[in-house]
């Protein structure tokens, strides 16, 4: 067992010791990972073409449309073309950064721009309900740990527990119904905002209080709940009484000696859960119409705008092994016992 | 590190980190008022998407509908009975062999930025989509037939047909400026929606702000040509989630919304200050029976049950269908029993079948037809065909729609009662386009909005309208295809006499309906409902009863009328609160700040 301070020696100590062995499992992580996107990326190709229903005709449903008309779309779309050409076609495109068009949507917008501008607002509502899950899981799960079986424990758990098993679209629409009114119900901008940046923050953040608070309020049950049982797991552990038996209060052992250990699992599980959250976000930007990624995934799901959903999935895959990536790395940092094993 | 990095995080911010979190979110509540309303705003849930603001391109519903509040058009649908009205065209008048058109063209209406409207814009339009097929998109189906548009003088335009075309008087084009579109060569481009281009209108409302899937902003155009609107400034607000956008209106957050279901019109019904309104739809719902049905070609396609190709089996399944207890239990009382193919708020063209025409609900009747045709019940109850094949037919629909589970229960019951066994199959939606276009159901509930020309309608159940036969192509319903309703949908085709034209419209839908390749089952009611405490005055379509939003035209919010105190806000006093609000987060920050200081203090005696 390690504190802090150890840990920082063993980190030199292994700097030093071999450089080439750290580069070449970073090497090789990257390209597992690497393996991993185009894997996903052919994957999700062929799967979108095995779904049935014809993208044109989803397209025109209830308009007046000439078979000449229909003949023109199937060829600007390229669905007229054998699928293995598709598919060379959309890979070439990938590696320049060109996602393909929207069909239905946005007829016609490049995948990448769409994705690009509902990137931010799912970060800023995923990146901020995360980290307030993660201070509040943590928070909550040493004081459950530390006082195990107490009445805080006992309610603490339970209300965790029951937040996490409630649907988060109705969790976000009795909230909507709770609040009556106090938090605007539907996007991130008002029309009637004024327009200096001040007004602007204020608007955006009035607007953020409600779906944040409905993420946070499934998603911080699982922090709280692992890092619980971590710090369960240390607390009969030797070094726990030595610190007590030099004297130390009682919370300074807990901050200083028990959390730090009981944090490795609780790192890994944050990194982990950060690339597949955006993805649980999609019912609460329906909710409340968050213009974001999740809004996005399922406006295409009901088209369906296969290009779209393709761009989605290849980026919210991508985020979910890159988050992975950083996981594996940060660990062999965080823990001496990976490195030496 | 990491770990020991959150640790000291916890410790030394964690505490006046939530503080002041705390104090920021109960803060902001109070800093709404700052907001620079002015004027009258109607703000109107939008529970659809917007694609393009470039009337070129924009397809979905939602786009269309902007496309009306802000061009004008040669004619429009009047507001009575959605029929052809003059708006840029004062008048039209066909050529004595209804080939050439002429199009007076109204003078003294204005673009946005100052130029008049003339005869040269619509020609340009027209032209632009005659030699541009991006510019075809959207609405490329009414051109496909014209020969030439040229306008003579700023005040008249003239269009030739290669052939007669029925609906000249109701071309659904929004007429754009030619001194703004014509240096545009990519209609394509995205640049195409922004504000300089697709925002240069001259309809009752000009748009001013265009958040993508947020809102879109528009100010009333106090020069239009029919009166300026009563309203300042008109909002579309986008709902994903249509509970949501039923709390914003019982909240106030919104003014006007459609497209609700049964449940939520009811649940609105009797609110304080909300009025609804169940107006007729432009929608019908079918069962449609799978007679063998073919490709252009003529191949069978699918794997319909073979039963079903004997009329008598499909007249029993229609003479065993209550479409009355559909409309009242399903729709809970919200529709019109169905009939022909045009809705009823079409009533030039609607047919409603009558006396002899009429296949009534009569289980007992539907029993006897399957008994003369010779399917004999087996001892379990359940029909047997002379080959010796057991009835029982697969029963197909969408499944996130409590319309298709009502509508499947009920049938599965009657069909029952005549000895027909029912395999419900509810489906995705895709799944369900997919099996109802290549033929591989039975019976299958679907239904198609249609358009004020009865054209669409009919078309949908041409011989022509059947895919080829490597199943490209198809834009058809039923795939019904029967000579004497092509022979019939040819004629209202080109025939301009009005009175005619719907005789022969009327004869089509009751030839389909003889036919029994689908069985319409009803019309839902457009579900809208509105803050009657703040606006009055919408003009619906058709009229006496009809819709708010869901139209074709605008007359629905060019005629709202505020009513009671204004809406206007002034932005002063929230500033004010602005700045409260942000003192008393500095406040507590200090305070807080204070606190966890002292009790670092104390607590430095216990460091290692």
């Amino acid at each position: 067992m390690t504190t802090p301070d150890q840990a920082a020696v063993l980190v030199d100590v292994d700097e030093h010791r071999g450089g080439t062995g750290t580069a070449r499992f970073v090497l090789k992580k990257l390209v597992e990972a690497l393996i991993s996107v185009v894997l996903v990326v052919v994957l999700f190709f062929f799967l979108f073409r095995m779904l049935p229903g014809d993208p044109v005709a989803a397209m025109t449903r209830d308009r007046a449309t000439s078979p000449q008309q229909l003949a023109l779309l199937r060829e600007q779309m390229g669905v007229d073309k054998p699928v293995f050409v598709q598919f060379g076609n959309y890979f070439w495109g990938l590696l320049h950064g060109d996602l393909g068009e929207s069909r239905l949507l946005n007829n016609g917008r490049p995948v990448a721009d769409m994705i690009g501008e509902r990137l931010w607002p799912t970060i800023l509502l995923v990146g901020s309900a995360t980290v307030l899950a993660v201070l509040l899981g943590l928070w909550l799960g040493i004081r459950a740990a530390w006082r195990r079986d107490s009445l805080f424990d006992r309610t603490q758990t339970g209300i965790a527990l029951t937040l996490w098993s409630v649907p988060q679209f109705w969790l976000g629409l009795m909230l909507l119904v709770a609040t009556n009114g106090l938090f605007p119900s539907r996007g991130m901008h008002s029309p009637d905002a004024a327009p200096d940046v001040l007004s602007q923050t204020i608007d955006v953040l009035h607007h953020l209080v409600l779906p944040c608070v409905t993420l946070l309020a499934v998603f911080y049950a699982q922090y709280m709940l692992i890092m619980r049982s971590s710090l369960l797991g240390e607390m009969n552990a030797d070094y726990l009484t030595t610190a007590r038996a030099k004297g130390l209060r009682d919370d300074l052992v807990r901050r200083r000696h028990a959390v730090p250990n009981a944090l490795l699992p609780t790192t890994t599980l944050v990194f982990m859960q950060i690339g597949s959250v955006v993805a649980g976000a999609v019912t609460v930007e329906a909710v409340f119409s968050w213009p974001g990624l999740g809004q996005l995934t399922y406006d295409a799901l009901h088209g369906p705008d296969l290009p779209v959903l393709q761009g989605v999935f290849t980026v919210l895959a991508s985020a979910v092994v890159l988050m992975n990536l950083l996981a594996e790395l940060l660990y062999r940092v965080l823990d001496p016992r990976v490195r030496t094993s | 590190m990491m770990g020991w990095f959150l640790v000291q995080f916890q410790r030394r911010v964690g505490r006046l980190g939530a503080v002041a979190a705390v104090a920021a979110l109960a803060a902001i509540p109070l800093a709404v008022p700052a907001q620079a309303q002015q004027g009258k705003v109607l703000r109107v849930a939008l529970t659809t998407g917007i694609d393009h603001l470039n009337p070129f391109t924009a397809v979905l519903s939602a786009s269309t509908q902007i496309g009306r509040f802000t061009f004008e058009f040669l004619t429009v649908p009047d507001a009575a009975k959605a029929e052809a009205s003059p708006a840029l065209a004062e008048s039209w008048t066909p050529s004595p062999d209804k080939l050439t058109w002429t199009f007076k063209i109204r003078g003294g209406v204005k673009w946005s930025d100052g130029q008049p409207v003339t005869a040269k814009d619509a020609a340009f339009t027209f032209n632009r989509m005659l030699t541009d097929e991006n510019a075809r998109t959207a609405n490329g189906n009414y051109v496909g037939n014209f020969e030439t548009v040229t306008a003579p003088d700023d005040t008249t335009l003239v269009i030739k047909t290669k052939t007669v075309q029925v609906n000249m008087n109701l071309l659904d084009v929004p007429i754009v400026p030619q001194h703004i579109w014509e240096p545009v060569k990519d209609l394509k481009d995205p640049k195409t929606d922004e504000l300089a281009i697709a925002g240069v209108s001259d309809g009752p409302f000009q748009v001013t702000e265009y958040k993508q899937n947020e809102y879109v902003k528009f100010k009333a155009n106090k020069d239009y040509w029919r009166g300026a609107p009563k309203i300042d400034e008109l909002q579309l607000l986008q709902f994903k989630d249509t509970e949501a956008a039923v709390n914003a209106l019982k909240q106030g957050e919104v003014d006007v919304i459609n497209r609700l279901n049964p449940n939520q019109f009811a649940a609105l019904q009797g609110q304080q200050g909300i009025t609804t309104n169940a107006a007729p739809g432009r929608r019908y719902d079918e069962l449609s029976l799978n007679f063998g049905v073919t490709d252009n070609a003529n191949n069978i396609i699918g794997d319909g049950n073979p039963v079903l190709k004997d009329l008598n089996v499909r007249k029993a399944i229609t003479q065993a269908v209550d479409t009355q207890t559909l409309v009242d239990k399903v729709l809970k009382g919200l529709g019109q029993v169905g009939g022909g193919v045009v809705p009823p708020i079409y009533t030039a063209y609607h047919w409603d079948p009558s006396g002899t025409e009429k296949v009534k609900f009569d289980l007992a009747a539907a029993n006897a037809t399957l008994d003369q045709a010779g399917y004999a019940k087996g001892p379990d109850g359940v029909r047997t065909a002379p080959g010796g094949a057991k009835l029982e037919l697969r029963l197909t629909g969408h499944a996130n729609r409590s319309y298709d589970q009502g509508v499947a229960q009920f049938v599965t019951g009657w069909l029952r009662d005549i000895g027909i066994t029912v395999k419900q199959d509810l489906v995705s939606d895709d799944e369900l386009s997919d099996r109802t276009q290549t033929g591989k159901y039975d019976l299958a509930i679907g239904g198609y909005g249609t358009s004020p020309d009865p054209d669409y309608a009919l078309s949908l159940h041409t011989c022509a309208a059947r895919p080829s036969p490597d199943g490209k192509g198809g834009s058809t319903d039923t795939f019904f295809c029967d000579a004497q309703y092509d022979d019939l949908y040819k004629k209202q085709l080109t025939e301009t006499d009005d009175a005619k034209r719907a005789e022969y419209v009327k004869q089509a839908q009751a030839r389909l309906y003889s036919q029994f390749p689908t069985i319409v089952l009803d019309y839902q009611n457009a579900l809208e409902a509105y803050r009657s405490d703040k606006f009055a005055g919408f003009t619906t379509q058709p009229q006496p009863k009809g819709a708010i939003l869901e139209q074709t035209g605008y007359w629905g919010v060019y005629g709202a009328t505020p009513v009671g105190a204004s809406d206007t806000v002034s932005d002063g006093s929230g500033n004010t609160v602005l700045w409260i609000v942000i003192g008393a987060v500095v406040v507590v920050v200090l305070v807080g700040g204070g606190v966890l200081l002292s009790r670092r203090g104390k607590s430095a005696e216990d460091r290692e």
